[in-house]
């Protein structure tokens, strides 16, 4: 298991690139999910 | 089926709300089984070791943000040519998830660099272009947002995002028309030169992210409907 987080010394860089890219979606689901609860709530 | 029906807000809006449900749904699926392929199946690169593996979402980001420019500078066309009401709405609506996988290109493109290449960043014609295409998004968006007449800001948007068109072929063949430090292409319409597992991960990849890029701008363009109040 620890093997595979430490991709070959790589962890830093291989998990580095998904984590961020994973953060950066959900900021963006989470901005407009509180946008469309905006209109839901008004409507 | 009558597709002009949904050229309307009103009638796309309730559309445009079940497509994204499904179209979120596919790209959770496309996602666990692209990365099950890219982490549990495909081999250890020979030359790279594990670092390679960036390539399963850094390459899908990258066609992403091209891809979506192109679409978005579609849709700005269409709203310049026949003023219809919800091209301009989709241009805006595609904006920030194009910049985000434009920014997402970049993160692990550099977080890639530096085991590879030894530095974090270097100003050759790919990295410097597909900066200028993250500018050329926020600059679209910057532009829409300081207008407050839709429809001018619609047009206004449209002839910055049909100028910035020209640097997608320059992205694209940067690494053929300039010595880059950034590899050529090893996937093409002719062929690949990769090996078939790793190329099926990233092509699995690819069209996660695209599921997830129309579900998250189908959600956007429902908001900028409801804000613009046409439904």
């Amino acid at each position: 298991m620890s093997e595979f987080f430490s991709m070959g010394g790589y962890g830093w860089y291989v998990w580095g690139s998904y984590g961020v890219t994973l953060v950066a979606l959900l900021i963006e689901l989470v901005v407009l999910r509180s946008r469309t609860r905006k209109h839901e709530t008004k409507a | 089926m009558n597709w002009f029906w949904y050229a309307s807000p009103q009638t796309f809006y309730p559309l445009a709300g079940k497509l994204a449900r499904a179209s979120f749904a596919v790209a959770a699926l496309l996602a666990v089984a692209g990365l099950y392929i890219g982490f549990a199946v495909a081999p250890t690169d020979a030359q790279q070791g594990e670092a390679y593996r960036i390539i399963y979402i850094h390459v899908p980001a990258a066609w992403m943000s091209m891809f979506l420019y192109l679409v978005m500078a579609f849709w700005a066309a269409m709203g310049l040519a026949f003023n219809t009401r919800l091209s301009g709405m989709m241009a805006q609506a595609l904006a920030p998830t194009g910049a985000l996988f434009t920014f997402i290109a970049l993160w692990t493109g550099s977080l890639w660099g530096k085991p590879t290449w030894g530095t974090y960043w270097v100003w050759d014609a790919r990295l410097t272009s597909e900066l200028l295409l993250l500018f050329l998004y926020l600059g679209f968006m910057a532009l829409q947002a300081s207008i407050d007449d839709p429809r001018r800001a619609d047009r206004a948007g449209a002839v910055l995002a049909l100028v910035g068109v020209v640097n997608i072929p320059i992205i694209y063949f940067s690494v053929q028309w300039w010595n880059t430090l950034h590899q050529g292409a090893s996937v093409n319409l002719k062929g690949s030169s990769m090996a078939p597992v790793m190329l099926a991960g990233m092509l699995v990849m690819t069209f996660a992210c695209w599921a997830y890029a129309i579900g998250a701008s189908l959600v956007r363009v429902r908001c900028i409907i409801r804000e613009r109040g046409a439904a």
